[in-house]
């Protein structure tokens, strides 16, 4: 079970306050709300990408006491992010990429998410950003994590790919019984795909 | 109903497209003059009979003829000869003393940028302090340390002139530091170490390699400053910058090649140590390499 207990977290000020939210194994949880509701700092948190002001998150019962390099639990969660172009060095190819996290499975993953040969000697320059999210998908497969956080990967996409992407997963999830925090605008693509939808509200004005 | 014809614009040499130029074009002549010079400046010294100091009054301040393709100097000492040696030596100070900076800078900026916090504080404050000191005088305090000699002019000059090299490294890595791709990285179980050899330090070699470049000819232009001030090579020794102070005298009596040899020498090698690194730095730029189909 991944859990964040009264998170509250933020950069210069808290961009969320006192947040509690869980995913379950095999479950998924959509979170929406509107820009700048904290979604992708909670997720960040979540991730154990950045350190919150307060709370704490718990992986399958264990308490986490520190965050980013000084996370042990980290590969235990998988992340992909909104913006594909971004979350790949630029320098390397989608082979590179996908092995990055040190396994030797590369073929098996791009296959997992329809990737060619061909394809996987490109830079990131040199496809499109569908093909990019899915070389993502198989690195944040690559560990096979506990836990699949999503923040807003589909905004880059279109409707077949984003499609696609959801299928792999989703058979990931039968697979591993791991737990997805899938973050998303579109509501129609969360009520198909998420068990349960947690909506964050709009956060006040200062 | 009015006839509505279409006639394509003129193109103006302003708007018409040029097709880009083959990287080749900076490559050859950049490659064939750093390969002549180093030619020269390695073969040449094999011939003990060509002396660069020796002097021969009878033949001073003589234009450059077929005996002297530079000329001579105001003691009858062959320009030629001492381009040479003057190269040889000017290229290893600025070479060496710009690849000990450039190492020295980018091991300061990438721990200060990938650490950050106090650590990154200390060490910048630190490197503001040594900036806030003019660095001609702190390289004179170096070498009246260590004694005038060649080692001691291309340490003061590394010890000197680092920071600019760790600046723009760590505000580089500082930048790298916040993108996906380095979250991504470190969710996928990579050490801070694995991060900064993987990803920090390949993204801002094309950053160092371009102040290592410029480094270069500051470096000569500096080892002239402490010669100039009797604390780098003896005024004897050839190098660029003691032959273009000694020439300054000269030009007041039309002595123009005296200065014009050594200067152009320093300008030529120089572009075509940034012509060099250029193709290289295009090299390392993954969107460029695709590009280049060489």
């Amino acid at each position: 079970m991944l859990t964040g207990l009264g998170i509250t977290a933020g950069y210069q000020a808290p961009v969320i306050t006192d947040v509690s939210l869980t995913v379950h194994p095999g479950q998924t949880v959509g979170l929406a709300g509107p820009s700048g509701s904290g979604k992708s700092t909670l997720a960040r948190v979540l991730a154990l990408l950045h350190k919150p002001f307060a709370g704490t998150v718990e992986i399958d019962g264990e308490t986490v006491t520190g965050f980013r390099f000084r996370a042990a639990q980290r590969t235990r969660i998988g992340v992909l992010f909104q913006q594909p172009r971004l979350s790949v060095d630029p320098r390397f190819t989608l082979r590179q990429a996908i092995a990055e996290p040190g396994g030797d499975r590369v073929g098996e993953l791009a296959d997992l998410v329809m990737l060619t040969d061909d394809l996987l000697g490109r830079r990131p320059h040199e496809v499109s950003d569908g093909q990019l999210q899915r070389a993502c998908l198989a690195r944040a497969l690559a560990l096979n994590p506990r836990y699949l956080i999503c923040d807003e990967m589909t905004t880059m996409l279109d409707a077949s790919t984003t499609a696609a992407l959801v299928g792999v997963i989703r058979a990931y999830q039968r697979e591993s019984g791991a737990g997805v925090l899938a973050i998303s605008h579109d509501t129609t693509l969360l009520t198909r795909w998420a068990d349960e939808t947690v909506r964050l509200s709009a956060p006040l004005p200062r | 109903m009015a006839d509505l014809t279409w006639r394509s614009a003129p193109r103006s040499r302003l708007t018409a497209a040029s097709p880009p130029r083959s990287p080749k074009w900076r490559l050859l002549p950049s490659a064939i003059v750093l390969g002549v010079v180093a030619l020269v400046v390695l073969v040449v010294p094999l011939f003990a009979e060509l002396n660069e100091q020796y002097v021969d009054l009878a033949i001073a301040n003589q234009p450059p003829s077929t005996a002297h393709l530079f000329g001579t100097d105001e003691l009858g000492r062959d320009v030629l000869l001492r381009c040479v040696y003057a190269l040889r030596v000017s290229l290893t100070v600025g070479v060496v003393a710009a690849v000990i900076s450039a190492v020295a800078g980018t091991a300061v900026g990438a721990l200060a940028g990938s650490i950050g916090g106090w650590f990154d504080r200390i060490l910048m404050r630190v490197v503001d302090a040594i900036a806030s000191v003019p660095h001609l005088l702190l390289g004179i305090v170096i070498v009246a340390i260590l004694r005038p000699s060649l080692s001691a002019v291309i340490i003061s000059i590394a010890l000197t002139h680092w920071l600019t090299a760790a600046r723009i490294v760590r505000s580089e890595v500082l930048s790298l530091r916040t993108r996906p791709f380095i979250d991504a990285a470190i969710a996928g179980g990579a050490s801070r170490t694995q991060v900064l050899t993987r990803h920090l330090l390949p993204n801002v070699a094309p950053q160092v390699l371009l102040a290592t470049t410029l480094m270069v000819p500051h470096a000569v232009w500096h080892e002239t400053a402490l010669s100039f001030l009797g604390l780098g090579l003896p005024p004897h020794a050839a190098s660029i910058g003691n032959m273009i102070n000694d020439a300054q005298r000269s030009l007041l009596i039309g002595g123009w090649w005296m200065s014009l040899a050594p200067g152009l020498l320093l300008i030529i090698t120089t572009l075509a140590v940034s012509g060099l690194s250029g193709v290289w730095r295009d090299r390392l730029n993954p969107k460029r390499r695709t590009e280049l189909t060489w």
